[in-house]
């Protein structure tokens, strides 16, 4: 029987996968739309990290001369009513958003693999009551049960992080549930069990790394997710309060009374909080495309 | 098929039940109730006033003892008070709902007659030019948050036609109606349209590689037969699912949209509620969500049996 030498395949056509850069170009060639979406993914983490190198004038300091001025050489994206620099917004408020977007996916994932590692590795009624439990809380839409949370616990910059966290906890435990109940049956885990192995001990130490595929892809899908409820909240006065740069506030500040007047100040957040999901979402699918080629679009 | 739907039927109840259960206790976990509120705006605590006003709103009885009275109540249409306008917080969800449920028909209409085609044409013409378009334009749809394509929607207004579509008073005709609905609903819908382009893309290639299709393909159909009428027919049960569920989940986008064109819809009022600390009108308002979603899940399912005779729920 005849193999196929994939890194001599790979060679002839050109690719060099024997250095990191070399599988990183690999990947970009073959998937240009995700290489986009890494790009511009990048750019926003570069202006949240280095936000006081790259602006000028402080985010939150405001100047009544300058209320509702135009983009100029000086204030490239203009001013907002308070004479805020719009361009030092937008940058600090990458950090909200990726701070907040992050966080709540950070603390939804964790509570999700340990919920649906659980479930999936017991079986048995622990795994019902809990499918039950999911069930419930994906009977509400995303931002619906972010908005329930935020009554319940009040709007503030952590409250929003857990907000959005918990509406994210059902889809994450869901996946790794169902990874979960495949890999329990194999062999692999049958070994570690006869070799005298601790139930905890292979559920996260050769159960979990095996689920890891499907919830990066999950993942990347959800950063973009967490962003929008987060826009959203923010817009609705319910989310990230004052003085956060936050993009969604940023808007709300700006609705439709200066749509009129100063439309830059409805162009500009905007397109951050699009260009982000955008790039999150480009990414994704690329990262569905290489880890989980049976969902291949 | 029967014992399914009975298990499915009693599985939709658990489900209400829970999420009745979780509304519950999140709101009444919420630091501060409604007595502590009113004497924050007064600046003064006088215990014997706020113990009475616990007292009339029911407050000071044990949990399970609210709970049985709200859902008591619900059953039999009693919403209870709100404590804002103290109306019954009936008298004021219900004429609200024929707002919202026109612009969420609207935007299903719209996600649909666009979507489902553009779908289409993008499977049949897949790694063309056109192609790549509308999975580029589909993706930017799916990551701009509704509110900010509602207000460039409103900009558009201004700039093209001087006049900004936002509601001022309840239209008085049936065109006027249509009207003053119609862009609200297309932004809603312009996100759910998005989706249903993939999903209808990605199911119809499946479709397209079948044997049938060969075999359609060398008796000379037409390419629109094929297309239309022997792949599309078979590519339609995941997108007639999707529908569904965003008939259910538009709740999301109609919330800010709402706000953006200043509509009086039940979505709007849920966030004014929420921020006024309203709890029988946002627990209401939540719950009544909630039973859409999972009601449309339900009948979703039992659809499928109904629309693709090879789906048999076994006994």
């Amino acid at each position: 029987m005849s193999s196929i030498d994939y890194r001599a395949e790979l060679a002839k056509a050109g690719a060099n996968i024997d250095s990191p850069w070399g599988k990183l170009r690999f990947l970009a060639r073959r998937y240009p739309l995700g290489a986009a979406g890494a790009v511009i993914l990048a750019v926003c983490v570069f202006a949240a990290v280095f936000a006081n190198y790259i602006t000028v004038f402080d985010p939150l300091s405001t100047n009544a001369a300058l209320s509702l001025a135009r983009p100029s050489a000086q204030h490239w994206l203009g001013c907002d009513f308070m004479g805020r620099d719009v361009y030092s917004r937008i940058v600090y408020g990458a950090r909200i958003s990726l701070a907040v977007g992050l966080g709540s996916l950070g603390l939804g994932l964790t509570c999700g693999v340990i919920i649906g590692l659980t479930s999936g590795y017991l079986g048995g009624w622990v795994d019902l009551a809990v499918q039950r439990l999911i069930d419930i809380l994906q009977s509400l839409p995303l931002l619906v049960m972010a908005l329930l949370m935020t009554a319940s616990l009040g709007p503030s910059l952590r409250n929003t992080i857990i907000a959005i966290s918990i509406a994210l906890v059902p889809s994450s435990a869901r996946v790794v549930r169902a990874s979960t109940l495949s890999l329990r049956e194999q062999p692999f885990v049958e070994s570690a069990k006869a070799i005298g192995m601790s139930e905890l001990r292979i559920a996260f130490r050769h159960v979990l790394p095996n689920t890891l595929a499907p919830l990066i892809v999950l993942a990347t899908a959800q950063l973009g997710a967490t962003i929008l409820i987060e826009a959203a909240l923010s817009f609705l006065g319910l989310g990230v309060p004052e003085p956060y740069p936050s993009w969604g506030r940023m808007l709300s500040e700006s609705a439709a009374e200066y749509v009129r007047t100063a439309p830059w100040l409805v162009i500009f957040p905007g397109l951050a909080i699009s260009s982000i999901v955008f790039g999150t979402n480009l990414l994704g699918d690329a990262l569905r495309d290489v880890l989980d080629p049976r969902q291949r679009s | 098929m029967g014992s399914y739907l009975v298990r499915r039927f009693g599985l939709m109840l658990l489900t209400l039940f829970g999420i009745s259960v979780i509304i519950f206790v999140m709101l009444r976990i919420a630091p501060g109730n409604i007595a502590d509120i009113l004497f924050d705006a007064a600046g003064f605590v006088d215990q014997a006033e706020k113990a009475q006003i616990m007292k009339d709103l029911g407050l000071d009885k044990p949990m399970p003892v609210q709970y049985a009275s709200w859902i008591g109540g619900l059953l039999q249409g009693d919403l209870g008070y709100s404590y804002v306008t103290d109306r019954p917080a009936i008298h004021e969800i219900l004429p609200r709902i024929p707002i919202t449920a026109r612009i969420a028909g609207l935007a299903l209409l719209f996600a649909a007659v666009i979507g489902i085609p553009l779908g289409v044409i993008s499977a049949v013409k897949q790694n063309t030019r056109l192609d790549y378009i509308l999975r580029v334009v589909s993706l930017s749809a799916l990551s701009m948050p509704a509110f900010w394509l509602g207000l460039l929607v409103l900009m558009g207004f201004v700039g093209y036609f001087g006049t900004i579509p936002i509601y001022s008073d309840a239209p008085q005709s049936f065109g006027a109606a249509l009207v003053m609905y119609s862009v609200p609903a297309a932004v809603v819908g312009f996100r759910s349209q998005a989706l249903l382009l993939r999903l209808t893309r990605s199911s119809m290639l499946e479709v397209l590689r079948q044997d049938y299709i060969r075999t359609a393909r060398s008796k000379g159909a037409s390419e629109n037969v094929v297309n239309y009428r022997h792949a599309l027919k078979n590519a339609v049960l995941p997108v007639v699912t999707l529908i569904g569920l965003e008939a259910a989940f538009l709740m999301g986008g109609l919330v800010v949209v709402e706000t953006v064109f200043n509509i009086p819809g039940v979505a709007r009022f849920l966030v004014e509620a929420i921020r006024w600390r309203d709890y029988p009108i946002v627990q209401n308002l939540i719950m009544y969500i909630a039973i859409i979603v999972v009601v449309v899940n339900f009948t979703v399912d039992m659809l499928y049996a109904a629309l693709d005779p090879r789906i048999k729920y076994s006994d």
